[in-house]
């Protein structure tokens, strides 16, 4: 569905990804593993446009992506929740979901998908009216994702949902995920909860300093020396 | 007692212009992260404008309105468009450029009015431009209360735009994480030429409606692009309510500063409170929303 080829990276002389090349299936949840500064953001925002690999290409149901302007490649189904949330701080919640499906498909059905975010996020619908920076990390969180589901993605590239969540609340995002997973969407996901992440996915890659270097399902990856050593700390 | 009540009265009928054209430079502040040192040279063009359809064709300074507004609007588009959005493309060029870019583009605004206008001086003579209307002992300026009157719609209108449009709700995106609305979809930089445009029709609005009571001349431009700063400074800068607040605050105080210490000292007034204000209270008078 998403295919990525021989992709790489600068920033000005810099490089950060070095021919990274890798598939996304549909309907699956894909997860990309690796430590800080491996490159895992910048893969993400690549993907949707805000960088431009110096080399390979991006394609999208046979559509090139990398040649798009940032803006429109939320049209095609492509949808990033961006790594730290980056909501808009003094816009409302409501507001906020409402920037999420700025996208014609999107717009013409905005109010049926506020429902339905507000359904998956009982709690946002409560904080509608409340200013995003006044939020909870929590709550934050949910809005961000909300917002990111308000876009109708067929595709939805999730950085770090969980960083500074507590157990309780990084496990209710994964069911959430996991839940609009399971209604067709598909996910990838960027995670530093590496056992929990692995558990839920389909298949995962590995990333090293701008390189993949491992990849396959889920339980593979958690059998493999290298992983258990590097990322599961056993 | 009659003189504080006048002098709060002729201020804050001021400070409604004054609003409007600190709006103007706030919201493009918001959107583009600069100043625009252009701004009261945008307005400076708007009333040249509005003297030349008086003065060839005899049309009302407030019918006018309908001209000068939409001509400096795209006037705003154009100059984001062909001037400063090239600018912003170029990683290595600083976004100071930008502001270095606003400064030549308001002298070359001034000295094209200078070409066409000559430096003469020049005014519109209505028949209300004189008149007041009484009340109690103080006096009203008609054309200054027409102003504040129309002042306050224009502002209306905007902030029910900036909340209930798809367009205003993604200007202030934009303004508050650029990134971030461009991964919801938005165009940004239709967004910022939409916002450059917006600002320069709201003080070509000010320019105006000032004509019945103000006079011309090409070096206009560059005291109201100052007045514009220091409304901006006052109300917290990038804040729209804020600017509101600079503006009725910089009308009174110049209203105030005229009355009590003389004539020729508002401006100066203006800027001393730019000073303090700088120095005293860097954040403004802060927001108080997010617009
Ligand atoms: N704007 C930038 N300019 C220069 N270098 C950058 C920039 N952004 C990221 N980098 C570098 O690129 C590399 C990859 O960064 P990236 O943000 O993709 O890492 P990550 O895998 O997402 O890490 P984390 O888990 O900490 O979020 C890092 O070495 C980083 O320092
Ligand atoms: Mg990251």
């Amino acid at each position: 569905m998403l295919k990525v080829e021989g992709v790489d990276l600068r920033y000005g002389d810099m490089p950060a990804l070095w021919d990274v090349s890798f598939e996304v299936h549909k309907g699956e949840i894909l997860v990309l593993l690796g430590a800080n500064g491996a490159g895992k953001s910048t893969i993400i925002k690549t993907l949707s446009g805000i960088l431009r690999p110096s080399r390979g290409s991006i394609t999208f149901n046979n559509i090139r992506l990398d040649t798009e302007p940032a803006h429109e490649v939320i049209c095609h189904g492509l949808v990033h929740v961006p790594e730290g949330r980056r909501l808009f701080p003094e816009m409302t919640v409501e507001e906020n979901l409402i920037m999420g499906s700025m996208a014609p498909e999107a717009k013409k059905k905005r109010e049926e998908t506020i429902e339905w975010v507000y359904s998956l996020f009982p709690r946002l619908r409560e904080r509608k009216n409340q200013l995003a920076n006044t939020l909870s990390g929590g709550e934050q969180q949910m809005a961000a994702v909300g917002r990111g589901l308000m876009g109708l993605p067929k595709i939805l590239m999730l950085d770090e949902p969980s960083l500074g969540l507590s157990p309780l609340l990084a496990r209710d995002i994964f069911k959430i995920i996991q839940l609009v997973n399971k209604r067709g969407v598909t996910v990838l996901l960027v995670e530093q909860n590496v056992k929990y992440s692995l558990s839920i996915c389909d298949r995962a890659y590995v990333l090293e300093n701008g390189r993949i270097v491992l990849s396959g399902t889920g339980e593979e990856l958690a059998r493999n020396e290298h992983v258990k050593e590097a990322y599961l700390g056993v | 007692m009659e003189l504080l009540l006048q002098t709060l009265v002729s201020g804050f009928l001021k400070g409604g212009l004054y609003a409007l054209i600190g709006i103007g430079m706030t919201l493009i502040m918001g959107v583009m992260g600069i100043i625009n040192l252009a701004h009261g040279q945008l307005m400076m063009v708007s009333m040249y404008i509005t003297y030349s359809l008086f003065a060839l064709f005899g049309v009302d300074p407030y019918v006018s309105l309908a001209v000068s507004v939409p001509a400096i609007f795209i006037l705003g588009v154009a100059i984001q468009k062909f001037f400063l959005n090239p600018l912003m493309k170029i990683d290595t060029i600083l976004p100071e450029n930008q502001v270095l870019m606003t400064v030549g583009i308001g002298m070359a605004l001034t000295e094209i009015m200078r070409f066409i206008f000559t430096s003469d001086y020049k005014s519109i003579q209505t028949s209300y431009s004189k008149t007041t209307l009484l009340m109690g002992n103080i006096s009203f300026s008609l054309p200054l209360l027409i102003d504040f009157f129309i002042a306050v719609i224009l502002t209306g209108a905007l902030f029910y735009f900036l909340k209930h449009t798809d367009t205003g709700r993604s200007i202030r995106a934009t303004a508050q994480d650029r990134d971030a609305a461009i991964l919801m979809g938005v165009n940004a930089e239709r967004i910022t030429s939409i916002t450059f445009g917006l600002g320069a029709g709201l003080v070509a609005a000010a320019g105006t409606m000032l004509m019945p009571v103000f006079y011309l001349f090409p070096d206009i431009g560059g005291p109201f692009t100052r007045k514009a700063f220091v409304i901006c400074i006052l109300g917290g800068l990038g804040s729209s309510v804020g600017a509101i607040f600079g503006g009725i605050t910089l009308g009174l105080v110049e209203a105030f500063g005229a009355t009590y210490i003389g004539m020729e000292f508002a401006d100066m007034i203006g800027l001393i409170i730019f000073f303090l204000v700088l120095l005293v209270l860097p954040g403004g008078l802060k927001r108080i929303t997010g617009m």
